[in-house]
């Protein structure tokens, strides 16, 4: 991709200029917990096939460049082998969104540059992608998943720049899950498993979404810096 | 706590806070002369305004942001809740469906009121609301809106894309909250999933055949509901540009999934300008 157009320039520095915006002396602690993983940015990629995001905001985009790879590798199976009975709107849709997933993908990887982790290969074997159920019900955990990890990331996010991009995008997963809970199910776009009695989406730490990611990824990714060492 | 102790506890996590607090390095260390100059009982408040111009969020602020969100929160809770109310508007079919968006709304109402308590601040009253747009005279540019049932939906759209911009727009504010900063996001994540099945039930219903679940903009145009008196909700979503990166060139995508990939933010004053006067009334 275009270096000129490579967004992330952020050094080191200026990470840490924007480190500490918080409303309360209570919230300091968090981030000397958060600051001995923030020396520098780190991409370790593993010869053995996993994959580190690093750490800082590169690690958070990272993060979300692994979550829309697997969006999109999966969309682009759904799209390329429509399950039995997909009907012409349903295929609109799941073009739709496999669009979406790519630009988000190709977002990431163009705005990362060299400091993006490797391209992940997917596992899809326990998928039957003749099965609209099964497809559906993936696309479902897929999309909450992406939805509860951009909302659970989001505050460790140090640019506000970056955390823009991540709203600009985390509603999208949001419009994308709410229609295929519909299509599972007319009307259970706010689903019980995702919505609190606070009228609240459900978030998610980083720790908590790798493993389910994970589940379908050949290439393992880890967040060291964020607690999961996979 | 010594004031020195707290400068020197954040020093460990933020080498520059002593250029943050002070632009000439060190000059921080005046504040002896400074301190044996103002009442003891002063200091808090002198640090207080210290660390606020230095990281350029205070407890203020955040309330700010929370009173703000509740102004749109009481909009569209009393929007439902009048229309779900009206005789003959919404089909027994949709009663559900959209009163689970009614439920959410009304819950994000107290939740905010209970945040915004926590705080030791005065949550915002619900306000006087005419949902024509027509500032309390009742003949705003949705005049049919609780006997047109497609009205109806089309100004329920609106309220859903532009309450998502809104809470977008305030991320910044709440940069690195984790508290408030995640509530935030996981209610503009729930409004998603209502614009989302507000403009499924209206393309389901042949009310819209060209919406999508999602906002597809032209490159010249960002609002797609067809209806133009809501132009300035949109104004916007037809950005192509990302971060710096232009999809559309760079990725060799159209317009359509450019814009449908990413929703745009409204700030505060240009949500208000929209509501203001017209659905709120003033």
């Amino acid at each position: 991709m275009k270096t000129d157009i490579n967004p992330i320039t952020g050094n080191v520095n200026m990470a840490r200029r924007s480190f500490l915006r918080y409303a309360g002396a209570g919230v300091a602690t968090a981030a000397v917990v958060g600051v001995t993983a923030c020396h520098k940015d780190r991409i370790v990629v593993d010869p053995g096939g996993s994959s580190d995001i690093g750490s800082g905001d590169i690690g958070i985009l990272n993060y979300a460049y692994a979550l829309e790879q697997l969006e999109a590798a999966f969309y682009t199976q759904v799209v390329s082998s429509p399950y039995s009975g997909m009907s012409s709107v349903e295929l609109t849709y799941m073009t739709d969104i496999r669009d979406h997933e790519i630009v988000h993908r190709e977002f990431f990887k163009a705005a990362l540059g060299a400091k993006a982790i490797m391209s992940l290969t997917p596992d899809f074997s326990k998928i039957d992608f003749g099965s609209r159920q099964q497809v559906l019900a993936t696309a479902k955990a897929f999309e909450d998943l992406g939805v509860q990890a951009y909302d659970g990331a989001g505050y460790l996010i140090k640019d506000a720049n970056y955390l823009l991009i991540a709203g600009k995008i985390v509603s999208v997963e949001a419009r994308h899950a709410a229609l295929i809970s519909n299509l599972i199910s007319f009307g259970s776009f706010v689903p019980d498993d995702q919505i609190d009695s606070n009228g609240l989406n459900k978030s998610a730490t980083i720790a908590q979404v790798l493993p389910t990611a994970n589940a379908f990824l050949k290439t393992k990714v880890t967040a060291q810096a964020f607690n999961y060492n996979g | 706590m010594n004031i020195f102790d707290i400068v020197q506890e954040i020093e460990k996590v933020d080498p520059e806070v002593y250029d943050r607090l002070n632009p000439r390095r060190a000059a921080i260390k005046n504040i002896t002369s400074f301190g044996s100059k103002v009442a003891v009982a002063a200091l808090p408040f002198a640090l207080g305004t210290m660390f606020k111009r230095a990281y350029g969020q205070s407890s203020s602020s955040v309330v700010d942001v929370l009173n703000y969100a509740l102004t749109l929160e009481h909009l569209e809770a009393a929007f439902y809740t009048q229309g779900l109310a009206t005789s003959n508007l919404v089909p027994a079919a949709n009663s559900t469906y959209l009163g689970l968006i009614k439920r959410d709304e009304v819950a994000h109402v107290k939740f905010l009121q209970t945040v915004i308590s926590s705080l030791n601040a005065t949550p915002v009253s619900a306000a006087t609301y005419d949902f024509t747009g027509g500032n309390n005279k009742g003949n705003g540019p949705f005049k049919d809106v609780f006997s047109n049932y497609a009205t109806f939906l089309a100004v329920a759209q609106v309220f859903e894309d532009t309450g998502v911009r809104a809470y977008k727009g305030q991320a910044g504010n709440l940069l690195g909250n984790q508290t408030v900063l995640t509530a935030a996001l996981s209610i503009h994540a729930v409004e998603a999933r209502h614009a989302s099945a507000i403009r499924q039930l209206r393309f389901n219903l042949n009310q819209s055949s060209t919406t999508k679940p999602y906002i597809v903009s032209t490159a010249s145009l960002g609002n797609d509901t067809g209806v133009a008196a809501a132009n300035g909700n949109y104004a916007g979503e037809e950005n192509v540009t990302q971060g710096g990166v232009n999809l559309v060139t760079a990725l060799n995508v159209s317009a359509a999934v450019a814009t449908a990939s990413f929703d745009e933010p409204l700030t505060k004053d240009q949500v208000l300008a929209l509501v203001a006067g017209s659905f709120i009334v003033s």
